[in-house]
């Protein structure tokens, strides 16, 4: 049940890991293959209450109960009304699920560690703790994303005391 | 080659509690016929049967896994009570109490070595009190020993029979032969020496507990001993591999690991299920296949012969986690022994219904309430014997304990036939503690109910058992926690019975499905006092504080679920929405809601681990058509009522506290 994406491509080489990529605001961005359970679309959620505006709520997948955080509004982003492409990434860390609310997804793609880069380091990025490194792949910007940071209970409980 | 036997270790260490606990359960049935007799008895042959194979199965156990520390212990236990089985010792009360301390050590070598660490410190000298205790001092001989090889040497027990000179053997001859393989550590066994008077020299009275320090195959050794086999207790085993000490394994994932153990019919009756399901399944996906309406009746009847075995499915899966309520009945006949010994007070405990089966996560939580419940019967309902004896009543007290099914719940019963509540001593000290107006008159069983008010405690001295600051209130909250509820009654002088009304499992609840908004949350009903209709002239905001709103006298603070969750959308008007009364922790509040949607059994679903702990919320559930709703927590709840407003106005609602608790008895 952990293979619901299909996996295309082949590595370039043995070092190198595969990333789905997906778009959120005009960019693109990556996170591990192996951490995404499974893509679905939209659903409705059960809102929770008190909870980080980001959070948009719970979801029944399967008879578990994952939070679903949308993606634009823990980057700051504006935030959009859902339509037909807008999915949600499931994504798996370490046994814990969550949903990420993302535009549209694109591609999945293979990176060697040389196409990998840092992100450079300069003052107010709000959101430079979930970002893990840069690529450019076809004259495109991919942002990788640490998604265990993103789903990290420590990280979400810091945000809603900080919405309290 | 090397099997990784850590994988048998939960399994060992469960067998063997399980173990510790039937030799536990047999020395009781021991001692009272003993006390009861009034001294020495005639070892009844198969309890003491059944007490010596548990030892024996542990020890043998323990030696396979190489936990030696309870290997030990556990044969020397098996020693003497193979010596009291063959009537070498005499069986007394003396011996009992020995007995009994050392299966209660025996258990804590058990749980140090499940935990990885050093056994208790008395272990050591308790088990030199178990070999002095044996008067023969002959080991018992005892089933093959296992033939690993493995490990860092061999712990050989060599005992000749008192004829080994007899068939010409010399036993010198074979430690000299065993020092050839390797450094021996020799320790001789002189406790079967007779008195010099009585000193046969053609007899061997010698025994030997050999170490050989290095792991030579067992093969060698049953070379060296091949001739004497027949002419000695002879005890191979294989010293563990230092491994064991320095690498204790995965610790904290072995000890929070829980399992059931499931007896085999239960699983074949869902093999049996869950092939009716395939069978269903297969005949509606062919019927759909080709569906033409004329086939609707046999739609629907497929339909309904899948719902039930849906729901069989269901029975029988929540069937697995059930166990018998005895797991948590045996250990209290040993709990009234130590209680009533320590207060000098003579209580007999009956118990029935042990076989009733409850959910294991309500077995693991209501041990400590019913604990508390038992203690409290013999500390304040059971007199002295003199008391009883002066009362007309045979000096024994009784406590009973049953368990028994009744309309989808399991009722545990504790009574005892001491001498009542007292009542009037009650309502004093709850008027004095300020929980009565002085002038309201109370029924008798709205005064019982007192006892159950947080603080209430009518212990005269603090003593070691009751008076700790622990209790009713937590009795009754606890088992609140698990959907149930606590009830007591009682007749002066005849005794007093406390009624434990618990639910099959807490994988299911009763819950009333709460309109507000355009979300639905789930109420467990077990907190509801009462639902009602408001008139807004009810409610009033003291001070601009929270909301308090009178419901018959009582004031009560009142939550607005829209208000408290953030909820968008319209929120009603106080005269279009409904107060749901729920009660917790002895306090109650009012929640303010849309609407009733109605009962219903709902699944619990954790929101754990995937998403963070909410505050008023306790799990959530799967609705009908897929979606989730959450499931209130009315303790966080009423918890963050009375904050909230004890915040805003102090004295207003110390007042309706006040109010409230006088007139809480329903």
């Amino acid at each position: 049940m952990h293979d619901t994406v299909s996996v295309t491509g082949t590595p370039r080489s043995g070092d190198s890991e595969q990333y789905l990529t997906f778009r959120l605001d005009g960019l693109d961005y990556g996170i591990p293959i192996m951490q995404v359970q499974e893509i679905r679309g939209w659903t409705k959620v059960t809102p929770l209450p008190n909870s980080p505006r980001y959070i948009k709520g719970v979801l029944n997948l399967r008879g578990t109960i994952v939070p679903i955080i949308d993606l634009r509004l823990r980057f700051n982003l504006e935030e959009v009304p859902y339509d037909a492409l807008t999915v949600i990434v499931v994504v798996n860390v370490g046994g814990r699920l969550a949903g990420l609310v993302v535009d549209a997804v694109s591609d999945v793609i293979a990176l060697a560690p040389e196409d990998r880069r840092t992100p450079p380091e300069f003052e107010g990025q709000a959101n430079r703790q979930f970002v893990q490194g840069l690529a450019q792949v076809d004259d495109k910007l991919l942002v990788l994303i640490d998604v265990d940071k993103l789903v990290n209970h420590e990280t979400l409980a810091e945000a809603a005391e900080a919405a309290a | 080659m090397a099997i990784d036997l850590r994988r048998f270790h939960a399994t060992f260490f469960e067998e063997s509690l399980e173990g510790v606990a039937a030799m536990e359960a047999e020395l009781l049935d021991i001692e009272r016929v003993l006390q009861r007799s009034g001294g020495v008895q005639e070892a009844d042959a198969e309890r003491l049967n059944r007490i010596f194979r548990a030892a024996h199965s542990i020890k043998g156990g323990a030696g396979t896994f190489g936990f030696t520390d309870v290997a030990h212990f556990a044969h020397a236990l098996e020693s003497l009570l193979d010596d009291i089985r063959s009537g070498r010792r005499a069986l007394d009360l003396e011996v009992v109490g020995l007995l009994m301390r050392a299966v209660d050590c025996l258990r804590a070598i058990v749980l140090a070595a499940r935990g990885g660490e050093a056994p208790p410190a008395e272990a050591e000298a308790l088990r030199v009190a178990l070999e002095r205790a044996q008067t023969a001092g002959r080991p018992a001989s005892s089933a093959p020993e296992p033939v690993a090889s493995t490990g860092s040497g061999w712990e050989i027990e060599f005992h000749p029979h008192e004829r080994f000179f007899h068939t010409g053997n010399d036993p010198l001859r074979l430690l000299r032969t065993l020092a050839e393989l390797g450094q021996l550590v020799v320790r001789a066994d002189v406790s079967r020496l007779p008195a010099w008077d009585s000193f046969d020299p053609e007899l061997c009275y010698l025994g030997w507990s050999l170490t050989l320090q290095k792991p030579v195959a067992r093969s060698a050794l049953d070379e060296v001993f091949a001739w004497v086999v027949g002419d000695c207790e002879l005890q191979l085993r294989p010293i563990a591999a230092a491994a064991a000490p320095s690498d204790p394994g995965p610790k904290t994932e072995e000890r929070g690991a829980t399992s059931i153990r499931v007896a085999t019919a239960k699983v074949d009756a869902l093999v049996d299920i869950v092939g009716e399901l395939v069978i269903t399944q297969t005949m509606l996906s062919q019927l759909v296949e080709d569906f033409t309406p004329d086939r609707l009746a046999r739609l629907r009847a497929g339909v309904a012969q899948l719902e039930r075995h849906t729901r069989d499915l269901q029975d029988a899966v929540l069937g697995i986690r059930m166990l018998p309520i005895g797991f948590v009945f045996s250990r209290f006949p040993r709990l009234a022994r130590d209680v009533s010994a320590m207060l000098g007070k003579q209580v007999e405990l009956v118990i029935s219904g042990e076989r009733t089966e409850l959910d294991k996560a309500i077995i693991e939580r209501i041990t400590d309430p019913l604990t508390h419940l038992v203690r409290n019967s013999i500390d304040h309902g059971i007199e002295t014997p003199e008391e009883r004896r002066r009362a007309g009543k045979p000096a024994y007290g009784s406590i009973r304990l049953d368990a028994y099914h009744k309309a989808g719940n399991v009722v545990i019963e504790v009574s005892d036939d001491g001498r009542g509540l007292d009542r009037e001593r009650i309502l004093a000290k709850a008027r004095a503690l300020g929980l009565v107006a002085p002038e309201a008159e109370l029924e008798p069983a709205q005064i019982d109910e007192l006892i159950f008010m947080p603080g209430f405690s009518t212990a005269e001295s603090v003593n070691d058992l009751s008076g700790r600051g622990v209790g009713l209130d937590v009795v009754r909250s606890n088992i609140r926690a698990l959907g149930g509820g606590v009830e007591v009654s009682s007749v002066p002088g005849q005794g007093t019975r406390f009624i434990i009304r618990l639910p099959l499992t807490l994988a299911i609840v009763d819950g009333m499905s709460l309109q507000v908004g355009n979300e639905i949350y789930i109420l467990p009903l077990a907190w509801i006092a009462e639902t009602l209709r408001v008139q807004p002239e009810r409610v009033s905001q003291p001070a601009g504080g929270p909301e308090i709103i009178s419901v018959r006298g009582e004031y009560l603070p009142l939550l607005r679920l829209d208000r408290l969750f953030n909820l968008p959308g319209r929120a009603r008007e106080l005269d279009q929405g409904i107060v749901v009364i729920i009660e917790a922790d002895g306090r109650r509040a009012g929640l303010f809601v849309d609407e009733l949607l109605g009962q219903q059994q709902v699944v619990l679903k954790s929101l754990e681990p995937h998403c963070a702990r909410l505050e008023g919320i306790s799990a959530a559930t799967i609705l009908g058509d897929g979606t989730v709703a959450l499931i209130l927590d009315a303790g966080s709840l009423v918890r963050q009522a009375y904050s909230a407003a004890s915040l805003a106005a102090p004295a207003a609602l110390g007042a309706a506290q006040a109010a409230a608790v006088s007139t809480t008895v329903h």
